[in-house]
């Protein structure tokens, strides 16, 4: 059994590379030229009428909650709040940092520095490791947005429904990038050309958090917090929830999506709070297609793909047992049975990997 | 340096570009919705996608893998995760042929 190291800097980052993995080229559905520029147009009423939903929704919310303090007649406001504060916000944040969520570049720029505020992400580290995602999706050591790492370690997973590990991870990190800027870790995937962009930007993190605290000590509750800071916690629990979905119990190092990657049916609310990206496979397939067309793309590709998850409750009645199995064996993963239809997996490259998971591992 | 027949005119819709291989190296062909043409280099600066799966708007050329933006006319890095310029190729057009001025 292999151990893996998720090291930006350990030795399977470096036997990715020496392999040719990380040069290797993804697998990608056939799809005629003219239907993918239809799907790839951009389009800004999608996102405005989103967008204005969202945050007229968050003000509502948090008026009513803030009315109501300190009774717990608030808590359902606070709660509905804080979905939309620490997880619609990941998915802004993520569509955004795109560039495909709007056809106008700044309402994009302005809505990814909001969105990158209330996630908790440095707008301008989180771009350039969430580009290493998408050419190295869950390359052991390379990608660093790797959501359960093996063996998984569940009950870390578990907190993070509520933020805490994330939370407590993100604070140095902030003093760290607003004092000296960005860390070693990161300026192995941020160009030094940005590096005073992270700096800035945490400044400006650190600052507005740093008035919220003075704000709730004169005042002498955590009413501030509330608004700003702690829904990032409260209301984590969606995006982490659809967040483990998206590759978790799924194979790592290989160069096809359908191997790696997730899509789950899902109801409307959480698909709004998610944007759409319960389409995952066809996400990272082709993440030049906006959120709003994800279920056009769906439609043009399924039978290219393993048939999607019917439910959030059902994929997670696949991937939680998954999860427990790397734990005694981490080279244990999920392998979907594809449709007649579709091509098979792009799977000869995966035997040379050093490291790599032997076939026999797969189910 | 040799201009080089590369394409018919009717070979690029307006608003998108082909992908044009010649000795050894690889280009993007591009049709303005001006109805102009233009070259580029075939790779992004950033990972080495070729740029033909991409998204022209106006005159950027998009990347189909991380989204960055050039402006295909200058070839000027206009989006991240592109920070390199794109080397851009003089262009011609000839009756309905399209010539490249390759270097």
């Amino acid at each position: 059994m292999s151990k893996r190291d998720y090291s930006l800097f350990g030795p399977d980052a470096k036997r990715a590379v020496e392999s040719g993995l990380t040069a290797a080229e993804w697998y990608h559905t056939e799809v005629p030229r003219k239907v993918m520029k239809d799907l790839m147009a951009r389009s800004d009423q999608p996102a405005i009428r989103d967008t204005i939903i969202l945050y007229g929704s968050m003000v509502l919310f948090a008026g009513i909650g803030i009315a109501l303090w300190p009774s717990w007649w608030s808590a359902p406001f606070w709660l509905a709040y804080g979905v939309l504060y620490g997880s619609a916000s990941d998915s802004r944040w993520h569509e955004c940092s795109h560039g495909t969520a709007f056809k106008t570049p700044w309402m994009n720029n302005w809505v990814y520095q909001i969105a990158s505020f209330m996630i908790m992400r440095n707008s301008a580290t989180w771009r350039w490791s969430h580009a290493r995602h998408h050419s190295e999706t869950y390359f052991v050591g390379r990608d660093p947005e790797i959501a359960v790492m093996r063996p998984p370690e569940v009950a870390k997973l578990i907190l993070n429904f509520f933020g805490i590990l994330d939370v407590i991870k993100f604070f140095p990190n902030l003093v760290q990038n607003a004092l000296f800027g960005p860390t070693a870790a990161e300026k192995t995937f941020v160009p030094e050309s940005e590096w005073g962009k992270v700096q800035k930007v945490a400044i400006v993190h650190l600052s507005i958090y740093l008035a919220t605290i003075a704000l709730a000590v004169w005042m002498g509750s955590i009413l501030p917090l509330m608004v700003v800071g702690l829904p990032r916690m409260y209301g984590a629990w969606h995006h982490v929830m659809t967040g483990l979905l998206q590759h978790g119990g799924l194979a790592d190092n290989v160069i096809d999506h359908r191997l790696n990657s997730r899509t789950v049916y899902m109801n409307p609310i959480s698909r709004f709070i998610y944007w759409n990206m319960n389409y995952h496979v066809e996400h990272h397939m082709f993440p030049m297609v906006p959120y709003h067309a994800l279920p056009r793309l769906h439609e043009v590709i399924k039978d290219d793909l393993p048939p999607p998850n019917t439910s959030i409750a059902q994929a997670f009645a696949e991937m939680w047992p998954a999860i427990k199995r790397q734990v005694m064996n981490e080279d244990y993963f999920i392998k979907r049975d594809l449709p007649p239809t579709a091509k098979p997996y792009r799977e000869d490259f995966h035997h040379y990997v050093p490291g790599m998971m032997p076939p026999a591992a797969a189910e | 340096m040799p201009w080089i027949d590369a394409c018919s005119t009717s070979d690029i819709d307006e608003e998108d570009l082909i992908r044009w291989d010649h000795a050894g190296k690889t280009f993007a062909i591009y049709h303005s919705p001006d109805g102009e043409f233009f070259a580029t280099a075939g790779l992004c600066t950033h990972e080495n996608i070729h740029l033909c799966d991409g998204l022209v708007m106006g005159n950027l050329i998009e990347c189909p893998k991380h989204n960055g933006q050039f402006d295909y006319r200058t070839g000027e890095a206009m989006r991240a995760p592109v920070c390199v310029n794109l080397k851009t190729f003089p262009v011609k057009v000839e009756g309905d042929r399209v010539f490249v001025e390759v270097a």
